[in-house]
């Protein structure tokens, strides 16, 4: 009796199970294995290669230029677009939870970033950035239409900018990714935000009233400690997110990866993985999705253990 | 206690009066202010997207910008879905999307089911592990999985689109949470009347279950239509590509003088879709987002 | 510092929005809160005791109406700027923060003449702490402290800026029936020993009894009776008072004045003098039987409850309205359990009789 229901239960989960164990359970082990046979490539060993058991990919990885370049985008992205999107985050769901009259349309509206393809509308921000013609800061240089963006900054008197064409400078590409991957992360931190802001006891912010709290002090000491665990959430979601940060790029730049005179400029950890993956060098990319693996292990643990000691309760 | 707090004389009520409803009348035009302006530019990408998809080439080069179109060039549209030969795209990625979907459905509601109410040795176990490889970023999976489709032999075939991820742990977790809350009094009753595992699953369960299974549903499309890396790397040749990619592909350059009209009337088109089923289903996919933090 | 409510109202809308029945929970309030007393403003659920408290503290806005603290109208000024502690039914501690932090707190929001400094501050909450007798508990959070532990800390929060009005809603409600009857001695004691005007809002009469200086009865929104525990307890103005307050309650009956004499179904139980003839409502106290074997009431025995200093009787009429009689009386009267009736003798002032129509109390002279 007792076996024939256990056999029953493996049974519903069969189907889980045997997928779970080709993609899942599978890749997990070859990873490491891959990641620690040195130099191996799928190619050679389908040819009868081996390889030394080592941790030369790791060391190689690391040593590579085009990675640190990929690691220090990938980091500088995370930098800057977290903190900025979470205090827009909290400020836009804070300023939310205090109006009634359009609160439901404008809640609506912030979440329109999120049902989005991230290509797709990478492409119309590119649009936005582009400028036609050509424009290197050169006295011949022929601009067409320097782009709804320069045109905007040119409005308010100010000089416009090469974004994102042959030329333009690494901070121009960043700020252009940052401005996007923020728009794109918005919605997510708004939605747990608000939900977290509407669970806080209404009767805190009437004590808070009758002690004639002025509005600021009831944000820094009132609204953000108890809202501090989802802050938490939603920071630790999104450092994990910006490490993981490659088809914004994408649907941007294009699969160049940067601007035209500069390809792979703005790759990250990712792409590295993708790029080593389509030359057939599995060890490294092995090695290097062992390692974006323990940095967000770490990062995600440091979050943590920074947030018991900050988050309250 | 000592003296209390100082009296206040009939002035100075009414002087604070005066400041308190002035005060909260700037506060609030203060955040309808901060709020509108946020909401202008989080939708202005929408609005570009759309006037420039109907503009005319010379109208969009125009160095001074137009806000709204001189002449509607619904052409546009036209050209995009034959450029980009999004018919194909279409089709191959609704049925990447639905197979996909109804089978994972399929296995979603087993697999939850046995850890929600059935018992088996290693229960707990073997749950906590699945929620572990969460934290596994899904890169460190693709580089054996690529290789191990390529043995199969499945490269460039709807399979090698659908089968991979057929699993999702995360799917798994909302509906075995659901499955919870039903009480358990139900299925022993059930138990009690003799009803097969298999017949209480379906009639009772996975009804009561139905929000979290729509909401499962709608992520799990949205995944098939925002796919990008996966297909691209199995799957590029004009009869399995998916939408994303094929957008991409048929407009490699997103700098320089391109048709950016056309171009942003095919972002539109493929954005249509989301639109509309955010539109009719934003309810099941805000309450599925903020229990996830995973997009599509 | 009194505070005046002249016709105070609050109406709030219908919650569905297709009808327009409007609820009016507070109905043309008017009263004056003597300076430096505790006020119970007590009533059943519902009847409007809590917004009173509510729109005295300024986080309801009322309808109609005007509020007075000493001689300033303060019916339009915002919560914050009216000076008062409030202590709320579930205290509403911060919960990131500790004891200390929790009662500093409103000290840290004072400005300009009453701005304080930080050695100050945390002397006055330690005067506040000492006052409710939680100076050990300053370190805690309010996670970490009981019920009633959490209500002092509350009350200290509320009282730590020399509020001119501490209002309190349900304090007491909270808390297990040992604690309420040592706290409620405690918010008297802090109450005389501040002299700080003070009105809380409760349910329970007895607490409401046992320690106000006056009462305010309310039903569903109008005010019933108001003046102090004893006085309404002896002259309930209707039936709704004189039910509401005491324990046992009142033993209500369906009555009859002939002739200047009071029926209970045919027996002639008290004088009324010169009350017209009429149907009556009739409340006695339980109280107010005297066991008299000459006795002109008779009542069927149900039980007998030994409660050593007293000897309740529970017993039947057939002119009783309420499910039985209760009445109390001294230990020293030994009472046969097997005897199957009881006459009692009525004590004049502890019977109220009361229109049966609109069941206001219609007075009599006790001969």
């Amino acid at each position: 009796m007792v076996n024939s229901k256990q056999w029953k239960a493996w049974l519903y989960l069969a189907p889980a199970l045997v997928l779970l164990m080709v993609f899942t359970v599978w890749p997990i082990i070859n990873t490491v294995r891959m990641s620690l046979l040195e130099n191996y490539s799928g190619l050679k060993a389908a040819g009868g290669a081996t390889f030394n058991l080592g941790f030369g990919n790791f060391v190689k990885v690391v040593k590579y230029k085009r990675f640190v370049s990929c690691l220090k985008n990938t980091v500088l992205l995370c930098l800057w677009t977290v903190p900025i999107s979470t205090l827009l985050a909290l400020l836009i769901a804070v300023a939310l939870n205090s109006i009634k009259f359009l609160q439901k349309a404008l809640q609506t509206i912030f979440f329109l970033p999120y049902v989005t393809n991230s290509i797709a509308i990478g492409m119309v921000f590119a649009a936005m950035f582009n400028i036609v013609g050509s424009f290197y800061g050169t006295e011949n240089e022929i601009v067409v239409t320097a782009g709804i963006i320069n045109n905007i900054i040119e409005f308010f008197g100010g000089h416009r900018v090469n974004w994102i064409n042959s030329g333009s400078t690494y901070t121009a590409n960043m700020a252009v990714m940052v401005v996007y991957i923020v728009w794109n992360a918005l919605p997510f931190k708004i939605l747990i935000l608000l939900g977290g802001l509407q669970a806080i006891n209404k009767q805190y912010y009437e004590a808070a009233k009758v002690d004639s709290t002025p509005r600021w002090r009831v944000f820094t000491r009132i609204t953000v400690p108890l809202l501090s665990p989802m802050l938490a959430y939603v920071i630790i979601t999104g450092f994990i997110g910006g490490f993981k940060e490659y088809t914004s790029i994408v649907g941007i730049f294009g699969e160049t990866m940067g601007p035209a005179n500069e390809p792979l400029r703005l790759n990250t950890m990712v792409g590295f993985i993708y790029d080593s993956l389509s030359n057939n060098s599995q060890g490294r990319a092995s090695a290097a999705a062992l390692i974006l693996f323990s940095i967000i292990l770490a990062v995600t643990l440091i979050n943590l253990w920074v947030s018991k000691k900050r988050v309250h309760y | 206690m000592a003296n209390q707090m100082s009296v206040l004389s009939a002035k100075r009520i009414r002087a604070q009066f005066v400041r308190q409803s002035l005060g909260k009348a700037l506060f609030y035009a203060a955040i309808y202010a901060f709020l509108l302006v946020m909401a202008v530019i989080v939708l202005f990408p929408f609005y570009w997207m759309l006037i420039s998809s109907v503009k005319t080439l010379d109208e969009y080069r125009l160095s001074v910008p137009t806000f709204w179109p001189r002449v509607l060039m619904l052409n546009n549209y036209i050209s995009a879905f034959t450029t980009a030969k999004l018919g194909r795209l279409f089709i191959n990625t609704m049925i990447v999307g639905v197979v996909s979907t109804l089978l994972s459905l399929v296995i979603t509601i087993l697999t939850a089911f046995a850890f929600a109410r059935l018992e088996f040795k290693g229960k707990e176990l073997l749950f906590a592990a699945l929620l572990a490889t969460m934290m596994i970023p899904g890169e460190l999976f693709t580089i054996t999985n690529y290789g191990t489709i390529t043995t199969f032999g499945w490269k460039n075939t709807y399979t090698v689109l659908i089968v991979p991820f057929l699993v999702s742990v995360f799917y798994i977790y909302l509906l075995r949470q659901s499955f919870l809350q039903i009480p358990n009094e139900l299925y022993l009753a059930a138990k009690v009347d003799g009803t097969k595992d298999i017949k209480y699953l379906w009639k009772v369960m996975v009804p009561l279950s139905l929000p979290t299974l729509i909401s499962i549903t709608i992520l799990k499309m949205m995944g098939a239509w925002n796919s990008y890396i996966w297909p691209r790397l199995v799957a590029n040749d004009d009869a399995h590509r998916l939408i994303t990619n094929g957008l991409r592909s048929a407009f490699t350059d997103t700098t320089g003088d391109v048709n950016y009209p056309v171009q942003m009337a095919a972002v539109a088109l493929v954005s249509a879709p989301l639109f509309l089923v955010f539109v009719f289903l934003r309810k099941y996919i805000m309450s599925g987002v903020s229990r996830s933090g995973i997009k599509g | 510092m009194k505070i005046v409510l002249q016709d105070l109202t609050k109406i709030f809308p219908s919650r569905n929005k297709k009808s327009t029945d409007e609820v009016v929970a507070v109905d043309h309030f008017n009263f004056e809160i003597p300076d430096g007393k505790l006020i119970g403003l007590l009533g059943p659920s519902g009847c409007g005791k809590s917004t009173t408290l509510y729109m005295i503290s300024g986080l309801q806005k009322p309808t109609a109406g005007k509020i007075f603290f000493g001689e300033d109208d303060v019916t339009e000024l915002s919560t914050e700027k009216r000076g008062i502690g409030l202590v709320f039914q579930n205290y509403a501690l911060y919960p990131h923060m500790t004891v200390l932090q929790n009662i500093l707190f409103p000290l840290q929001n004072l400005t300009g003449p009453d701005k304080l400094t930080k050695v100050q501050m945390i002397e006055r909450a330690q005067e506040a702490a000492r006052l409710v007798q939680i100076e050990e508990l300053l370190d805690r959070k309010p996670s970490e402290l009981s019920g009633g532990q959490q209500q002092r800390v509350a009350i200290a929060r509320a009282l730590v800026k020399m509020p001119r009005v501490l209002l309190l809603d349900e304090p007491l409600s909270n808390l297990d029936a040992r604690l309420r009857l040592q706290t409620r001695e405690e918010i008297r004691r802090i109450q005389k020993e501040t002299g700080i005007t003070t009105v809380f809002v409760t349910h329970d009469q007895e607490e409401a009894m046992s320690i106000s200086d006056m009462i305010v009865v309310m039903k569903l929104g109008v005010v019933q009776q108001t003046g102090k525990p004893q006085e309404v307890y002896d002259d309930p103005a209707n039936l709704f008072v004189a039910k509401f307050l005491g324990t046992p309650p009142i033993n209500v009956f369906k009555g009859r004045v002939e002739g200047g004499w009071l029926y209970l179904d045919n027996e002639r139980v008290l004088s009324v003098g010169a009350v017209p003839d009429q149907d009556v409502m009739v409340g006695i106290r339980p109280e107010g039987f005297i066991i008299d074997p000459n006795g002109p009431m008779h009542c069927k025995i149900s039980s007998v409850e030994v409660m050593g200093r007293d000897v309740s009787v529970v017993s039947t009429h057939p002119a009783l309205v309420s499910p039985s009689i209760r009445s109390i009386v001294d230990a020293d009267n030994k009472i046969d359990p097997a005897q199957q009736t009881i006459a009692y003798r009525i004590k004049p002032h502890k019977l109220f009789i009361f229109d049966s129509e609109n069941e206001e109390r219609i007075p009599f002279e006790v001969k």
